[in-house]
């Protein structure tokens, strides 16, 4: 690792300020991206700013119909909390399955979705329950923040704060997990909104990074049943091929993932 | 350089350390708490978990400016005097380790997924949770039967105190 100057912000303005000074500086929550990928030189911030323990970033809130998730809440105390496996299940699910029980003690929602690694659970939870991302600036809906990979909306010093779910009629969340680093090979979130809506997104199946299902949100706007996918086919074009799995795998996988997801989803 | 404060095995601890230090650096090279280990360096194999706050982490993971203010507490630490810790005595009795290179690491993480489960432990949730912990012998069939052994020894100890 290349040198650096280790900052503790202990609030999201001093955070902002701090980012602002630095020459070419880095916003450190859980760190489980950040940290490897300086360990390899690939990264060699001039300064890293800390802001998981900033006390308005951490915490869970629902109220009426919307699930708020502060940033630097981490994964366990995702997964635990009550509100969490009440209103949207699914999210708790999801945040069981991710990376290994010492990951899930540091690793926070706002890293993960920054970082929008092609592979990464969460961004297929925003764009398929339809959330918002606010930022120390603005609101950003999930359909805008991804963008590509390793790409997002957001602004060089932006600050992620919280993440808004609305809470869905229906929502589940299945993955084919790489057996040795736990990332989605293929993950499907399915969502049913209050108001009828189906918005299906699949995460480690399209080179462009999270993408939306069209086929399978059709055929589960007619039926919601994991059978009513029986006939679906998903295009392999534009999806991943390497030696973890072809295009056409994946694109089966899209498939069968939904079909889990519906049925986990009830 | 900065001066990182934390508590260390109940010990209040300080320590003059580069900012891209890891607290593994900083429990072994600057504490001289050799038992945590450096064993893949890239977050996946768990030889280097150590709790902080009561929670497992991958402390080549964690910059130890992160861990500042924090209580950590790592395999030197769980042993009262003597006595052994009873997820120690177990891996023991159990012939839960091999070579050994693991074990520190192990025996952190299975004290946190007995305290996380409590009483509901079986052998698949054992093994699902050690998930993050590798074990180049490939010895896990005795891990996972000492994890189960200390679970319910830590269940008694637990009721007796």
């Amino acid at each position: 690792m290349y040198e650096t100057t280790y900052h503790r912000a202990s609030s999201v303005d001093e955070a902002a300020a701090l980012f602002s000074k630095g020459s070419e500086a880095k916003f450190l929550a859980g760190g489980h991206t950040l940290i490897p990928v300086m360990k390899q030189r690939l990264a060699s911030p001039s300064d890293v700013i800390d802001i998981g323990k900033i006390k308005d970033l951490i915490g869970v809130q629902l109220s009426g119909d919307t699930l708020v998730i502060k940033a630097a809440t981490t994964y366990y105390d995702i997964m635990t909390n009550a509100d969490v496996k009440k209103a949207i299940p699914a999210i708790a699910h999801l945040t069981s399955v991710l990376g290994d029980p010492a990951v899930r003690s540091r690793g926070t929602i706002g890293g993960s979705i920054a970082n929008n690694d092609p592979a990464a659970d969460f961004p297929a939870a925003l764009i398929s329950l339809g959330a918002t991302v606010k930022t120390n600036k603005r609101s950003i809906s999930a359909d805008d923040f991804f963008k590509g990979l390793f790409t997002t909306a957001l602004e060089d010093g932006e600050i992620i704060t919280e993440v808004a779910f609305p809470v869905p009629e229906k929502a589940g969340y299945a993955k084919m997990r790489h057996p040795a680093s736990r990332f989605a090979l293929t993950g499907v979130f399915v969502t049913k909104t209050k108001a009828g809506d189906v918005r299906v997104a699949a995460t480690g199946a399209s080179q462009s990074g999270v993408m939306r299902v069209p086929a399978i949100e059709a055929a589960l706007k007619a039926n919601w049943s994991a059978s009513a996918l029986d006939g679906v086919s998903v295009s392999a074009s534009g999806l991943l091929s390497d030696i973890h799995g072809s295009a056409d795998y994946r694109a089966n996988l899209v498939k069968v993932m939904a079909q889990r997801a519906v049925q986990a989803a009830g | 350089m900065s001066t990182v404060k934390l508590t260390v095995n109940g010990k209040a601890v300080s320590a003059e350390v580069e900012d891209r230090t890891l607290l593994v650096h900083l429990l072994r090279d600057h504490l001289n708490l050799t038992g945590t280990h450096v064993g893949c360096d890239t977050s996946q194999c768990g030889a280097c978990v150590v709790h902080i706050d009561g929670r497992a982490v991958k402390s080549c993971t964690v910059l130890a400016g992160q861990a500042a203010g924090a209580n950590v507490t790592t395999i030197e630490g769980i042993a009262r005097g003597d006595e052994l810790h009873p997820m120690q005595a177990a891996f023991r009795d159990n012939h839960g380790l091999q070579c050994g290179y693991c074990t520190p690491g192990m025996i952190m993480s299975a004290i946190d997924i007995v305290h996380r489960h409590g009483g509901e432990l079986d052998e698949a949730t054992v093994r699902e949770e050690l998930e993050g912990n590798i074990c180049r012998c490939t010895g896990y069939h005795n891990i996972v039967k000492a994890v189960l052994d200390a679970a319910g020894r830590m269940k008694v100890a637990q009721a007796a105190e």
